[in-house]
């Protein structure tokens, strides 16, 4: 091999490394791109849309008299459902397997994996067990109850296993100096180990809280309405979400409604963000007392 | 971090107060253990009541598995009702196929960006843009898939339906997109260094490293991750909703109108389809079909992950 032959393959080489690197730029521009496209035509289309009167109104034959009143309500009453259902349930799963369960037995492990395998099943999967069980058999009907307990279970391996991952970051020191002070095991749960785990508990709780507020699909099979012209009166009234809302609003023609949904969007958005700051707010605290 | 309580064991004999105590700690921790097990009757509830009602469908004498399986023509509400779900398996594999196609290069590139070029300050920036796009309600993406992507796509092939199967599978992809990321990054991080180095040190070129070690090290955990943003694809519901249509056909054409599995359940939950009828219990039979699928996917996953755990330790 002569010289020049050496310089045309380590300058050939060189090539491939620069248009690697390139291609690898290319790409994280497009992802910051892609959200920036997001969030700049979202708010172009809706922003003009938010006013009072958007929050105030229920469901309207009119784009320009409609409002998302009925959405929020609906929100609000399912997901304080979800969450009183799912939490203590949760928590009480995820301390039975980091503090109680023995680890080498079969059962623990089929838990385990169970809760891995439903946390990624599909949402809609969720609400046709919910239409059968919460709809059908307890007879619940197409009710704010069922909804909610429908998205109590599609929550609840999420918040096992959020639950879990702060328990374990618990130092082992911690249970062994409260179980060498002479307290039971339970006590030693439920005064150090789970006070100690509580910020990353609730920041977990927030997260799962913020997937379920974005759910449509499962709502849907559960049985929400597109049209709903007055506040709940009760866990058995008939229900809408936000979700749906927009859901209905992008299907329908009229390009006003789709200003409405875009609107709804911003409000969806604005909420999970509050929602995700506050979890990162409570994480930040918890790491800097520690 | 199961600590036993031996030593109350040993003092309980002796007093009936304490030995009071140990039984209300013990029927906590029973409670605590129901909890933990609901998990496992969720599951068992999935698969009874989608079992019961798919053989409930089977058992229709208009209803052969022949017929379900292996036809291509699905019209449940008409009045003439055809249910050959092959349509609807194509419509959710288009999706599927062609948002994996376009996620894949993009998330890897930009995992390859994360873990490879980029400095602490580009991280702090990019990770959390991921986490929100993550975030994003799947109905949004529905939203920007209809009135973005379709009017966008339409400027350059004026073909284009209104709803259509390339819009779907480009926000689907923006959807897994976080995910292929996330997961292929923490794949690379597992890669020790030393192996980068060591070729770094006999002269490879930064590209050739990623080629031929953090790729092939990392390969378990890029698959994991694939089949991961597959199965999410394939259970994606509002989004392909909204922007690929309602129209099952045999198409490949991405131009057009599409229904994938999910969809079809949106639609029948939304119509006014008589409970107890066949083309009620599709759905049922239809969810056991999505069910099936990923459950499947994600086992596979699961597997491919422990393999890359074995191998970065």
């Amino acid at each position: 091999m002569n010289v020049s032959k050496l310089q045309k393959i380590s300058s050939k080489r060189k090539v491939a490394d620069f248009v690697f690197k390139a291609l690898c730029y290319i790409s994280v521009v497009l992802v910051l791109f892609i959200l920036v496209a997001l969030l700049v035509g979202i708010s172009k289309d809706g922003l003009p849309r938010l006013n009072q009167q958007f929050f105030e109104g229920y469901s309207s034959r009119k784009p320009e008299s409609s409002g998302i009143r009925a959405g929020i309500l609906g929100t609000l009453w399912v997901i304080s459902i979800t969450v009183i259902a799912s939490f203590p349930i949760g928590v009480a799963a995820a301390i039975y397997l980091e503090e109680f369960a023995d680890r080498r037995s079969k059962l623990y492990s089929i838990i385990q994996l169970n809760i891995a395998n439903l946390a990624a099943v599909p949402s809609i999967v969720f609400g046709i067990l919910g239409l059968s069980l919460f709809v059908g058999i307890l007879g619940l009907g197409r009710s704010i109850l069922a909804a909610g307990l429908t998205m109590a279970l599609l929550i609840l391996p999420l918040i096992i296993i959020v639950s879990q991952e702060a328990l374990r970051a618990i130092p082992t020191g911690i249970r062994e100096t409260s179980l060498a002070l002479g307290a039971t095991p339970l006590q030693t749960v439920f005064k150090q180990t789970l006070p100690n785990a509580f910020p990353g508990i609730i920041t977990g709780l927030i997260l799962s809280m913020s997937r379920a507020i974005g759910e449509t699909a499962p709502l849907i099979v559960v049985g929400a309405v597109a049209v709903v012209f007055r506040p709940p009166d009760g866990l058995r009234d008939k229900f809408t979400v936000l979700p749906i809302q927009i859901f209905e609003w992008s299907s329908r023609p009229q390009k006003e409604f789709h200003e409405n949904a875009a609107a709804a969007i911003l409000v969806l958005l604005a909420t999970l963000i509050i929602l995700n700051s506050i979890a990162i707010v409570i994480r930040a605290r918890a790491q800097k007392k520690v | 971090m199961a600590i036993k309580a031996n030593s109350i064991q040993a003092v309980g004999r002796f007093s009936p107060r304490l030995n009071l105590f140990r039984r209300f700690e013990s029927s906590i921790k029973f409670a605590f253990f129901i909890c933990a097990f609901l998990s496992v009757f969720i599951t068992l509830g999935i698969t009874f009541v989608l079992l019961k009602e798919t053989i409930a469908f089977f058992q229709r004498p208009e209803i052969t598995l022949r017929e379900f399986f292996f036809t291509t023509d699905w019209s449940p509400t008409f009045d003439n009702p055809k249910f050959g779900i092959l349509p609807l398996v194509n419509g959710t594999l288009i999706i599927t196929i062609g948002s994996l196609f376009i996620a894949t290069p993009i998330g890897l590139l930009t995992a390859v960006f994360l873990s490879q070029y980029a400095s602490t300050k580009a991280r702090n920036i990019i990770k959390p843009v991921l986490e929100l796009l993550a975030g994003i309600p799947t109905v949004v993406y529905g939203y920007l898939g209809l009135f973005y992507v379709t009017p966008g796509l339409q400027v350059f092939f004026p073909s284009v339906e209104v709803f259509n199967a390339a819009s779907g599978c480009i926000v689907v992809a923006i959807m897994v997109l976080p995910l292929i990321t996330t997961l292929c990054d923490d794949a690379f991080s597992a890669v020790p260094r030393t192996m980068a180095e060591g070729a770094l040190a006999v002269g490879s070129t930064k590209f050739e490293v990623i080629k031929n070690i953090l790729f092939r090290a990392a390969l378990s955990g890029i698959a994991a991750s694939i089949i991961l943003a597959m199965s999410r694809a394939i259970g994606e519901t509002m989004a392909v909703t909204l922007a690929a249509g309602q129209s099952p056909k045999m198409t490949l054409n991405p131009a057009e109108s599409i229904q994938t599995m999910t969809a079809y359940i949106v639609q029948i939950s939304k119509g006014d389809t008589p409970v107890g009828s066949t083309s009620y219990l599709t759905l049922y039979a239809v969810g056991f079909v999505l069910f099936a699928i990923t459950m499947t996917l994600n086992i596979i996953a699961k597997r491919l992950v422990q393999k890359f755990r074995i191998l970065s330790v």
